[in-house]
This record gives structure tokens, sequence and C-alpha cells, in this order.
């Protein structure tokens, strides 16, 4: 699946482009942060490089229906029990009953939600469900999974509790792609950082020099916390 | 019709019940095993076509969803007409010899409330589709696999699109009467029952049965709703 390989995005929705130009390549490493004010198109780029949108001009290689697994910032959990919620996807993947108990076990363990595995799933509390979330889509062991906005609606416990999962996600192997309007998350998780505005990708690469020194204004602004438009 | 009629009728649908009158009992039987036959074989058809119908997107799908909402409405004694003209001995079904038995009167209830099951559950599915729709396609699962986590993840829901059919079911007459024929014994209803007696002139004995059937629509509406709740408690 690594690496993907998006050349020359764009993406417009009801005439208004959202995305333009766009190139990156994701390989394997540490995560990659997708930053950028309200409506760069963060989402909609997640959502390309996923596969669930299809881009207007440039392609995406590999090609294939859906690349790795999301995590979406309101996540959907089925009306089912917690367990049954990580069973599912991997019942779509073909794997058979024994190793989807197995692996839902185990990444109930990991988040810390295995004594509620037979609990109604939508009854959890936001940080839990965001939780149950990461473990359905960890347990399906994509080689690149995106989180869109992981934290947006949790208080800073979960937000810590989403994080070290996530880290812990990263460090099997797992290439995390995700977008965060928290810049110290940003700061905490970032190996590589790709920097979005109005649709564009003004700067991509390594975390480190990016949060020292943005060799843009409209990042260096961005980093000051100054609204950006 | 007055209140003394409407007192006397509490009386008579007391020593109905209290004598457990077979001839109302063998009714009441035969009208609950129609009506969960018909609801039955409607459910096999209009759970998985709503279903269908909230997942699928084809030229012509608003003049299928449209067809089926006045399919709800369908007057019953022109369904049971229908069913009659096919199920008589001339008829293109009429070699089945199915005309005036409780087969055909649950033919004529099934076809009258498979619209609406599949009316309100693609309704309902069609919601629950739109919050899941994204969340399965990153699975990996497109509208054809939705259709059976739709069933299953909408089945509360789906209880109550039952109930609704269920309803329109028992209560109904204009079909059965028709294609039934209302025989003693054989395919007499507790609403066919109730047309008889009210025009034979016996009001009281109408409006006991009248009560009897209310209460037994409101027992099965009040188990479902505790089953629901209980299950809705367990799963969520």
């Amino acid at each position: 699946m690594l690496p993907i390989e998006a050349e020359a995005l764009s993406y417009a929705a009801g005439g208004v482009a959202i995305l333009q130009d766009v190139s990156l390549r994701i390989e394997a490493g540490p995560p990659l942060l997708i930053l950028g004010p309200n409506g760069a198109g963060k989402s909609v780029l997640l959502r390309l490089l996923h596969g669930l949108l299809r881009p207007g001009r440039g392609r995406i290689t590999p090609e294939a229906p859906t690349r790795g697994a999301m995590v979406f910032q309101r996540p959907v959990l089925l009306r089912r029990s917690v367990g049954a919620n990580i069973r599912y996807p991997l019942a779509l993947a073909g794997l058979p009953w024994a190793e989807r108990r197995r692996r839902a076990a185990a990444a109930l363990e990991e988040v810390g939600l295995a004594a509620l595995a037979d609990r109604p799933a939508r009854r959890l509390s936001g940080g839990e469900q965001q939780r149950l979330a990461l473990a359905r889509a960890a347990a399906l062991a994509p080689p690149v999974l995106f989180l869109d906005e992981p934290c947006a609606s949790l208080d800073p416990a979960a937000t810590r509790a989403v994080e070290e999962i996530i880290a812990g996600i990263a460090a099997r192997g797992t290439k995390i792609v995700m977008t965060t309007h928290d810049l110290g998350q940003a700061r905490r998780l970032a190996g590589e950082v790709v920097f979005l505005h109005r649709g564009r990708v003004v700067e991509a690469g390594p975390a480190r020099p990016f949060f020292n020194g943005p060799a843009s204004a409209e990042a260096a602004a961005f980093l000051q916390g100054d609204l950006l438009w | 019709m007055d209140v003394q009629d409407l007192g006397s009728a509490f009386v008579a649908a007391m020593a109905l019940v209290r004598h457990g009158d077979p001839d109302m009992l063998a009714i009441l039987g035969l009208s609950l095993r129609v009506s969960l036959a018909a609801l039955g074989i409607a459910a096999l058809v209009g759970l998985p076509l709503g279903a269908l119908l909230a997942v699928a997107r084809f030229p012509g799908r608003r003049a299928v969803v449209v067809a089926l909402n006045a399919l709800m409405g369908l007057p019953p004694v022109v369904a049971g007409l229908m069913i009659y003209l096919l199920l008589s001995r001339s008829g293109p079904l009429g070699a089945w010899g199915l005309l005036f038995t409780p087969q055909a009167m649950v033919i004529a209830q099934a076809v009258l409330i498979t619209p609406i099951l599949a009316a309100l559950s693609r309704q309902v599915l069609e919601a629950l589709w739109e919050e899941y729709a994204e969340t399965l396609r990153s699975f990996g699962a497109g509208p054809w696999r939705a259709v059976p986590t739709l069933l299953w993840d909408g089945r509360f829901a789906l209880l109550t699109v039952l109930l609704a059919g269920f309803g329109r079911a028992s209560a109904e007459v204009g079909a059965v009467i028709l294609v039934g024929g209302n025989i003693e014994g054989a395919t007499r209803t507790m609403t066919t029952a109730i047309a008889l007696e009210t025009s034979k002139g016996d009001l009281p004995l109408a409006l006991a049965l009248g009560l009897v059937l209310m209460v037994i629509v409101l027992g099965v509406n009040a188990l479902a709703q505790l089953l629901r709740d209980a299950a809705l408690r367990r799963a969520g």
C-alpha cells in the first residue's frame, strides 16, 4: 500500500475549489500531520487519500476502492455491542471467526475498553466512543490509518488517552495520517507535516524544522495563532 | 345506539371472555393466525425491498418510492377484489382452489401490507443509511452489503414498522370479507364477525367483539413495546 503518491489533486464541490494542485507522498515512518486553518481542505484531502472521494483532477496511486482505514471526526458506531463493532469490519475483510474474536479482544484491551465489550456501543461516553473507533480501525492492522480531528470534541484527559493510543498504533508500524487544529497535539505527535492553506500545499516536510522555523509567512502566522484567511 | 347499548356491550364482552366462548376463541384464533401469517410473508418481502430502495440509486427510483407510498393507501376492498379475481374459479389462479379459504385471506392481507412495510422501512432505513454510508464505505462495504447491516441495526425501528403492518392487517375487513367469504367456522374473523353482527342488528355483540379485538391489538402492541425496550436496554 505504501508509499501512497498523490499527484496534482484538485477537488471542487458545487463549483467551489476546495483543493488545487495538491501533490504529496506518504511513506512509512512517523505520523504525518496535515495542518492548516479551517476550510483549508484537510478533511477533503484525507477522504481523497482514503478513497471516499474521487479527485476532480490528478491521481492517487496505488489505485484502490479504499486505501488503509479511517476514523472520522464524529465516529459512527454501529447499533451493536462494543465487541460487535470491532468484529464487523473484520468480518467484511473476510477474517475467520476465531481470528475476529482474537483481534477484537486484543484491540479492546489496548484501548482499555475490554470490560465494556458487551455494552451497547452508542451508550459509551464521547472519549470511549473515539477510543472504540480507533480500536475498530486499528484491529484491521491497516498499513495506513487516516484520522480526521480525532480529538476535536474531547476533554484533555480523553485527548491524552487517544494520543497514547495513536502513538501505540504508530509504533506497531501503521502509518498515521491525521488532521488536527490542536498545535500542541501536532507538536507531540508529528514526524512530518503538510501545511495546507486555501486548498494548496504551502509547506511539507519534517516536523521539527517546520515548528522551529516555518519557511512561509502563512505557516508562521498560523503557528503564532493568527487568523488566516 | 345509546349509553345502555354501550353498557350491555361491556357486559356481553365480559361474558364472552369469562366463559371463553369457544366460537369467539376460534374466530379470534383464526384472525390472529391469518394476520400473523400475512405479516410474516409481507415482512420477508417488504423489509428487504425497503432496505434495497433505501440504498439503491437508479433512474426512476423516485417514481418507485412515490408508487410505493401511494400503495400504502390501497383501499382494502380494491385489493380484495383483485385477489378475488385472481383466485376465482375462472381466474388465472383459480386452479389453486384458494378462494374462500384462510390462505386467500392471508394473501389479501399480505398484498395489502407489503407496500406499507416496504415504504415505512425504506424511510427508516434511508435515514440510517445516511448516517452509516461513509463508515460502511470506509470498511469496503457497498450498498448491497449494507442491506443486511441496515436491517439488523434498524431492528428496533423496524419493529414499529411491523406493528403498523400488523395493526393494518388485523383491523382490515374489506379484503378478507371478499376473498374469505365470512364463512362460519372457516373464514370468519373478528372484523368480519363484527361487520356481520352489526348488519344483523346485534350491536352489543358487535361492540363486544370490537372491544375484545381492541384489547388483543393493544396487548400485542404492549408486548412488542416491552420486548423492544428490553432489547434496547441490552443492545443500545
